[in-house]
């Protein structure tokens, strides 16, 4: 911006934010004019989200200003921010689809008549506000009736008959389709004529060159530069996002890998049936899953595993060919999975780590056919514990007492009592220190020296970049590409999971 | 095992209490009397704890106890049936009970609440149609029969006798107790009851054994409904083994069960189960009760009995949090 004489109509300055020591803003300043379409990009955990979140009044900032035309307004809750006119239209909507569209757009205010509800202001009111993002519907529509795309229309129009000034999008188009998303760019246009002020969240890079006038770019909770209308083109974009400095965060050495461990053909999950996987893990070798969140990547590794049921295709493990199985099957054949959510999917949080570790194998240990080997169990349970150097008080202490890096090593350990032979990881150091972290690596580090083949999914770069063999990089349930360790860059990843094609990456690298 | 301690304590006094209060407690006819219920309600309780641990519920326990009850002698006096004939249909329906509830709750995914609060009352409804309200008895034949549950097994050089339910429900709960403890699908059990997620993600048929445990609540409730009208002699369709779920569930939750699942000790079940029986017996024998408010006694004495527990609970973990910094 050149020295303008005016103060933008709405500034946020110097924001910053915890969550539990986590820093997830340090300093990040947006400016945004009236009437614009002013884009935020970031790779995962970048703090966009939570940018947002502040701005809408969902949870307040620790430090810094909130301003607009120049003066600081409170933005402590979701009717203050309505107040100030700044409306949050969320990822996933938050309608009552139980009601229909008018109910919901007037939820919470409705107009009275003697005391009663006042239906007819409701409809007559809706379907002004239904006009203004260009739907001719009936306000007595059930909203379960409407698609995706209608459905976030009437959280616009909702916005809008709360006289909102800025509309927040977070990732408006991650499920609607293309002409959804055309029917969006023109009502954001039309809304924009109005001097209604959009800020607009989205991975698709191809999306904001389209309609955004300005683009801040955010990177480890702060500023990494902001591009005007003419200087947003996609590579710029990218370089912004991902500029980061990688130090040798960890080092590994690679390995000439084995046989096939793994084979998977022709899989369809059923998040995303209408793309077929194909892939294969060797022996030694640490294969990541690079993407961005939504991406399917946690969907496709669940389907690999046997936890969720896949449409069709077919997997190969250790030499036997596998269709619809369960992860019964998989498991003595020798696959493990570490989930992405702990708590929920990979820990029993009350009991202690040796029931825990001891679960999987209770049915391949059994004695006599039906009994608990409790020795067996209490053998592996130690021996994981030195193995993986797991603290904590005795093997009975619930693991829910345990610090997040040793609740991960205990799902950890749990798995290789199991000896398996294909590890499964998805997002293995999410929250746990960088001391469990480091320890995290090794392991996965003398689990491929031992032979086994991993395959991991992983929203954190450096992570992808130093650990993997190869890098597998998904877009929207599909695998959008192959980088070997040598040409994997933040920039070759970024741009196949933002939807880039391969052949651009060939020729760029070429030049 | 603390746990196991407080239910016993409470058991102790309640029995003291009784016996200090009215000095017809500690005759050996109300003993034996005593023992004979509790054991037969320990037998429903160790079957309600199963699905309880699950993470499950099953209200038609009661509705079992009817159909069982009046089936068997239905089906030996009308009927005409042998004995093993009419032991094993009996067997074979209240298994086939289960089945079906355990199959409804996983493969048709409906919640255990409303699945047995239906095979309460249709099990209910279905005896009464299919006895025509008839009361149904033995006729003062099949005494060898009878004596599984009127019979018991003397104590020598004593007039005292352990009555035969009493050693049906030991047998009962060692089982019990080995299945739940020792075996690997009561450590399915244990765990999928708390996080069923988790075990499934672990390589284990959870649906399997959430089956396998409304399987044996239907088989102990079919148990308990033979060794009932053996015990009483006839049963009536109307209210034979009415709220007789209820007991079970009070037994298996004051013995140690959380309805959030993972949780019990067959032990404490058992306790639990008598705790019941000996407050039903305070309330007959001290006259300073009157005896219709029995229902609110009970309910006091539970509720009382689970705010301890959490009370306990919470001080336990406050301490621990304390020790920890």
């Amino acid at each position: 911006m050149t020295e303008s004489s005016t103060v933008p109509f709405l500034q946020a300055c110097d924001l910053t934010k915890s969550f539990s020591g986590v820093k997830a803003l340090r300093g990040v300043t947006l400016e945004v004019e009236r009437g614009e379409v002013h884009a935020v990009i970031g790779e995962n955990g970048a703090g966009k989200s939570t940018l947002m979140k502040i701005l809408a009044g969902v949870q307040p900032q620790d430090e810094g200003q909130i301003l607009i035309n120049g003066l600081e307004v409170p933005l402590k809750g979701v009717d203050q921010a309505l107040e100030q006119g700044i409306a949050l239209i969320h990822q996933e909507l938050n309608l009552a689809d139980n009601l229909n569209v008018g109910s919901n757009i007037f939820l919470g205010r409705e107009p009275t008549r003697y005391g009663l509800i006042d239906s007819n202001q409701i409809y007559s009111e809706a379907s002004q506000y239904l006009k203004m993002v260009g739907l001719e519907i009936d306000p007595r529509t059930l909203v379960e009736n409407l698609t995706i795309g209608v459905q976030q229309m009437v959280e616009i129009a909702k916005a809008l008959s709360v006289n909102a000034r800025v509309l927040i999008m977070d990732e408006p188009t991650s499920s609607l389709s293309q002409l959804e998303t055309e029917e969006l760019f023109r009502v954001i246009s039309n809304l924009k004529s109005q001097g209604v002020t959009i800020i607009y969240i989205s991975h698709r890079l191809f999306e904001i060159k389209e309609i955004a006038d300005r683009v801040t770019i955010l990177r480890d909770g702060k500023n990494a530069g902001q591009l005007e209308k003419d200087a947003i083109t996609h590579d710029a974009m990218v370089e912004a996002m991902v500029g980061r400095d990688i130090s040798q965060f960890y080092s590994r050495e690679t390995r000439e890998p084995g046989e096939t461990v793994l084979s998977v053909q022709a899989l369809r999950t059923q998040t995303w049936p209408q793309h077929e996987v194909n892939l294969k893990v060797r022996a030694g070798e640490m294969v990541s899953i690079a993407g961005l969140v939504g991406a399917g990547r946690t969907e496709l590794l669940r389907a690999i595993f046997g936890v969720d049921p896949s449409s069709s295709g077919i997997i190969t493990l250790s030499g036997q060919s596998l269709t619809k199985h369960n992860c019964r099957t998989a498991i003595n054949l020798g696959m493990a999975m570490i989930p992405e959510d702990r708590k929920s999917e990979g820990l029993i949080l009350e009991t202690g780590s040796r029931n825990n570790i001891g679960l999987p194998g209770l049915d391949r240990h059994r004695i006599n056919g039906i009994f608990v080997n409790a020795a067996k169990e209490k053998s592996d349970a130690e021996r994981m514990k030195r193995e993986m150097r797991i603290k904590s008080a005795h093997d009975s202490q619930p693991v829910q007492y345990l610090s997040g890096g040793n609740q991960q090593k205990v799902v950890i350990g749990k798995w290789l009592s199991m000896n398996p032979t294909i590890l499964l990881l998805d997002e293995p150091t999410r929250g746990v220190d960088i001391g469990a972290k480091q320890e995290i690596y090794r392991l996965m580090e003398e689990l491929t020296a031992k032979g086994v083949g991993i395959l991991f999914v992983s929203s954190e770069m450096e992570e992808v970049l130093s650990m993997s063999d190869r890098v597998l990089v998904m877009h929207e349930g599909r695998i959008a590409g192959e980088l070997t360790r040598d040409r994997a860059s933040e920039e070759s990843i970024m741009h196949l999971a933002t939807g880039g094609q391969p052949s651009a990456l060939m020729t760029e690298e070429n030049n | 095992m603390k746990k196991v301690l407080g239910i016993f304590l409470l058991l102790v006094f309640i029995c003291v209490a009784t016996a200090l209060l009215s000095d017809r407690f500690l005759t050996a006819f109300n003993i034996e009397n005593l023992i004979r219920r509790s054991a037969l309600f320990g037998i429903l309780s160790i079957g309600a704890a199963f699905v309880i641990i699950t993470s499950g519920i099953d209200l038609s326990i009661g509705s079992v106890v009817c159909l069982i009850g009046c089936l068997l002698p239905w089906m030996l006096v009308e009927c005409e049936m042998s004995v093993p004939m009419a032991l094993t249909m009996v067997t074979g329906i209240s298994l086939f009970i289960g089945l079906t509830h355990g199959l409804l709750i996983t493969k048709v995914k409906l919640q255990p609440f409303v699945v047995t609060l239906c095979g309460l009352l249709f099990y209910r409804g279905l005896t009464r149609g299919l006895v025509k309200d008839q009361t149904q008895g033995f006729r003062g034949e099949f005494s060898s029969l009878r004596s599984l549950s009127q019979g018991q097994l003397a104590i020598p050089g004593t007039d005292f006798g352990i009555p035969n339910p009493c050693l049906i429900l030991v047998f009962v709960a060692i089982l019990a107790i080995i299945l739940l403890n020792f075996t690997v699908y009561g450590r399915y059990m244990l765990a999928l009851g708390r996080n069923e997620t988790a075990t499934r993600f672990s390589g284990i048929n959870t649906d399997r054994m959430t089956i396998l445990a409304y399987v044996i609540c239907g088989l102990l409730s079919g148990l308990g409904g033979m060794l009932f009208v053996l015990d009483v002699g006839s049963a009536q369709p109307v209210d034979f083994g009415n709220f007789y779920e209820l007991y079970a569930i009070a037994g298996a939750v004051l013995g140690g069960c959380s309805l959030r699942g993972g949780q019990g000790t067959i032990i404490g079940v058992v306790i639990g189960a008598a705790v019941m029986q000996v407050l039903k017996n305070t309330i007959t024998l001290v006259d300073a009760i009157p005896t219709n408010i029995e229902y609110a006694v009970i309910g006091a004495v539970i509720l009382g009995g689970v705010v301890t527990d959490e009370l306990v609970k919470s001080f336990a973990a406050k301490r621990r949090a304390k020790l920890g910094k």
